[in-house]
């Protein structure tokens, strides 16, 4: 009993150069919403697959000015506060107050990305339909999965089928939703 | 430079074989007994530690052999060696990554699990030097009733932000690293009970391009920022010294010193854990003779590094032409505690002429005994650096002397425990070698070889 709407077609290649050049296909072919699943990040997959995204990067940015000003505000405001002058040395010392504008500075361009990261990736998100896949425990071992979204406008599960053996998959398989 | 270098896997292992090599460890545990022996004696050195720590709280620090003159002394002392031990891991993490040395990629994972459970030990020793440890959240701002903040002016409050957030930074850093690998164990795990260890942990990884995308724009700019904040946490540790007008201590060379001590000590506790663990899980395809190579030759440069620290000092008390400050050099070659001086010259850098030769860096015996003699040598720094700066104050009326008594070694030999047993608890439940990263190495490699 089929699912009506499937998740999409996976495909199985045995080398990150098989996985590229299916991909590059598959984008000449007028696919578009694809994905692939590889035991370790790939050069290049990203720029076929035209996955371009750099929040992770501004995230670290926006973090590290936070953690700056943090600091800053935290460090300024509790001598403004509570003025300690020891043998009148200068209340508001930046030169003193650098260290721990730079450790929150550091911490938070580290905190903001790390969570940022896994947000952005939907995780922790314990299953997901690619699990369901019989030879996707695979894809952190030696494969390199391919995947053509039921979401795509081109998808039709018997041509996509035929499609992705034409271009050398092992083996392909539909994933059920 | 770094496409021709010779491969530092061996080619002829497969993915696959790597994959269930790594994953297995955890899995089928290798060594249960030789596992089990060291973490019983680890546990007997974490209940030295916790009944001092018990004794130490109730007495107060009193009980160690502390007094006026020197009244900092193993608390400050180990901080310090376990702080710089923990930042070798860093830099063989983050440094080398972003510089491309893909050998680090063997190391890193063990290397960043020595750093966490250093930065702990280092972090309990200024608690317990507190004297009374319960008022440490005075360290933090907080609206409290009696108006006053903390003094963000002194080099001892930028120690609690340096410490906490290294700590921090490097356990994101070593979890963001260890996500990929997580859901490689879950997906070679049989046992429904690790197949739900590692599902939770590894919070669902399925290795999507998007999700490697972003993965690996965080894992970059965490490395990047890891390697400024070593350099800024160190040389933090050494302004607590520095900052002070204490002859022996008040030199602009500190931070510099501090920080390449601490990259020597820790690579050589790097390399002596590396040497254990690939003995212990016949790990020698992964952790070749070429990386105790690599990593005998970085020994070597930072401990010239470091010894160009000691002629500095050296010539800087002489080029202060400040009295008290020379008086210091000549208390420490030949004063009460010169054995610590010369201990540490030939603990750090007699034995170290050694790696000059190839035998001797691809040798694990050698490179171990060396790599312990290097972690003694900088013990003994440490100490010097410390007593023999403070022992005779600026009147003679108050020199005085030091010696550390059983509760100050048992505290530190107890440390040992603290960090040994979350460390033999960590390489028995998670991947102690990188294997996504591992696997990219390799793959890399393989096909530079089939293209020549």
């Amino acid at each position: 009993m089929a699912d009506p709407r499937p998740y999409g077609l996976l495909a199985e290649f045995e080398t990150p150069e098989a996985l590229l050049e299916a991909a590059q296909r598959a984008r000449e072919d007028g696919y578009r919403d694809l994905d692939a699943f590889t035991p370790f990040p790939v050069h290049d997959l990203a720029e076929i697959l035209e996955i371009r995204d750099t929040r992770v990067l501004w995230l670290g940015f926006a973090g590290g000015c936070f953690g700056f000003a943090l600091a800053l505000a935290m460090q300024i405001g509790s001598n403004w506060d509570y003025p300690l002058d020891v043998g009148g040395r200068p209340v508001y010392a930046l030169s003193a107050f650098a260290v721990i504008a730079f450790e929150l500075t550091v911490l938070f361009a580290a905190l903001f990305p790390a969570i940022g990261m896994l947000a952005l990736n939907g995780l922790p998100r314990l299953n997901y339909p690619v699990f369901a896949a019989s030879r996707f425990h695979l894809a952190s071992r030696d494969r390199f999965f391919l995947c053509i979204k039921a979401g795509d406008a081109r998808f039709d599960a018997e041509e996509t089928t035929q499609f992705l053996s034409r271009i050398g998959a092992r083996s392909v398989e539909l994933v059920p939703a | 430079m770094a496409m021709s270098e010779a491969p530092i896997l061996p080619r002829d292992q497969s993915l696959g074989d790597v994959t269930d090599q790594l994953a297995r460890i955890p899995l089928h545990f290798p060594t249960r007994r030789r596992w089990l022996i060291a973490l019983s004696f680890s546990m007997l050195l974490l209940t030295l530690f916790a009944v001092s720590v018990v004794v130490l709280f109730t007495r107060g620090v009193g009980i160690w052999g502390i007094n006026i003159p020197v009244n900092w002394a193993f608390a400050i002392h180990n901080y310090v060696w376990w702080l710089g031990i923990g930042h070798a891991g860093t830099l063989i993490s983050a440094l080398l990554l972003l510089m491309g040395r893909e050998w680090r990629n063997s190391l890193n994972r063990f290397a960043e699990t020595m750093t966490l459970f250093a930065v702990v030990c280092a972090g309990i020793y200024p608690v317990l030097h507190l004297g009374r440890p319960w008022y440490l959240y005075w360290m933090f701002p907080y609206p409290a009733t009696m108006g006053v903040w903390p003094q963000f002016r002194s080099p001892l409050e930028w120690d609690i932000w340096a410490v906490l957030t290294y700590l921090t930074v490097s356990l994101v850093f070593w979890y963001v690293g260890l996500i990929p690998d997580l859901g490689a164990a879950r997906d070679r795990a049989r046992q429904r009970g690790w197949q739900v260890f590692f599902g939770v942990l590894s919070l669902g990884w399925r290795g999507s391009a998007v999700h490697w995308l972003r993965w690996q724009q965080a894992y970059r700019l965490l490395a990047a920022l890891a390697v400024p904040l070593v350099v800024s946490v160190h040389s933090e540790v050494s302004l607590l010294f520095a900052a002070g007008t204490i002859p022996g201590w008040h030199s602009t060379i500190f931070p510099a010193y501090f920080v390449l001590g601490a990259a020597f000590s820790g690579f050589a506790v790097v390399s002596m854990i590396a040497i254990a663990i690939r003995s212990l899980f016949s790990l020698k395809n992964l952790v070749t003779d070429d990386h105790l190579d690599i990593l005998g030759k970085v020994l070597l440069a930072t401990g010239l590094m470091t010894g160009y620290g000691y002629v500095f000092e050296i010539f800087d008390a002489f080029y202060s032409g400040e009295a008290h400050e020379i008086q210091t050099v000549y208390d420490r070659v030949a004063g009460a505690y010169a054995w610590t001086y010369w201990g540490a010259i030939l603990f750090n850098f007699v034995f170290l002429q050694l790696l000059w030769w190839r035998w001797a860096r691809r040798s694990p015996l050698a490179l171990f005994l060396i790599s312990t003699s290097v972690a003694i040598g900088m013990w003994l720094e440490r100490y010097m650096i410390l007593v023999t700066s403070l022992y005779r104050d600026f009147l003679v009326s108050s020199w005085g002397a030091y010696a550390p008594n059983f509760w100050d070694w048992s505290i530190y030999i107890g440390t040992f425990g603290l960090f040994l047993v979350p460390f033999l608890l960590i390489i028995r439940l998670f991947p102690v070698i990188a294997i996504s990263e591992t696997k990219e190495v390799l793959h890399e490699e393989q096909t530079e070889a089939a293209n020549g």
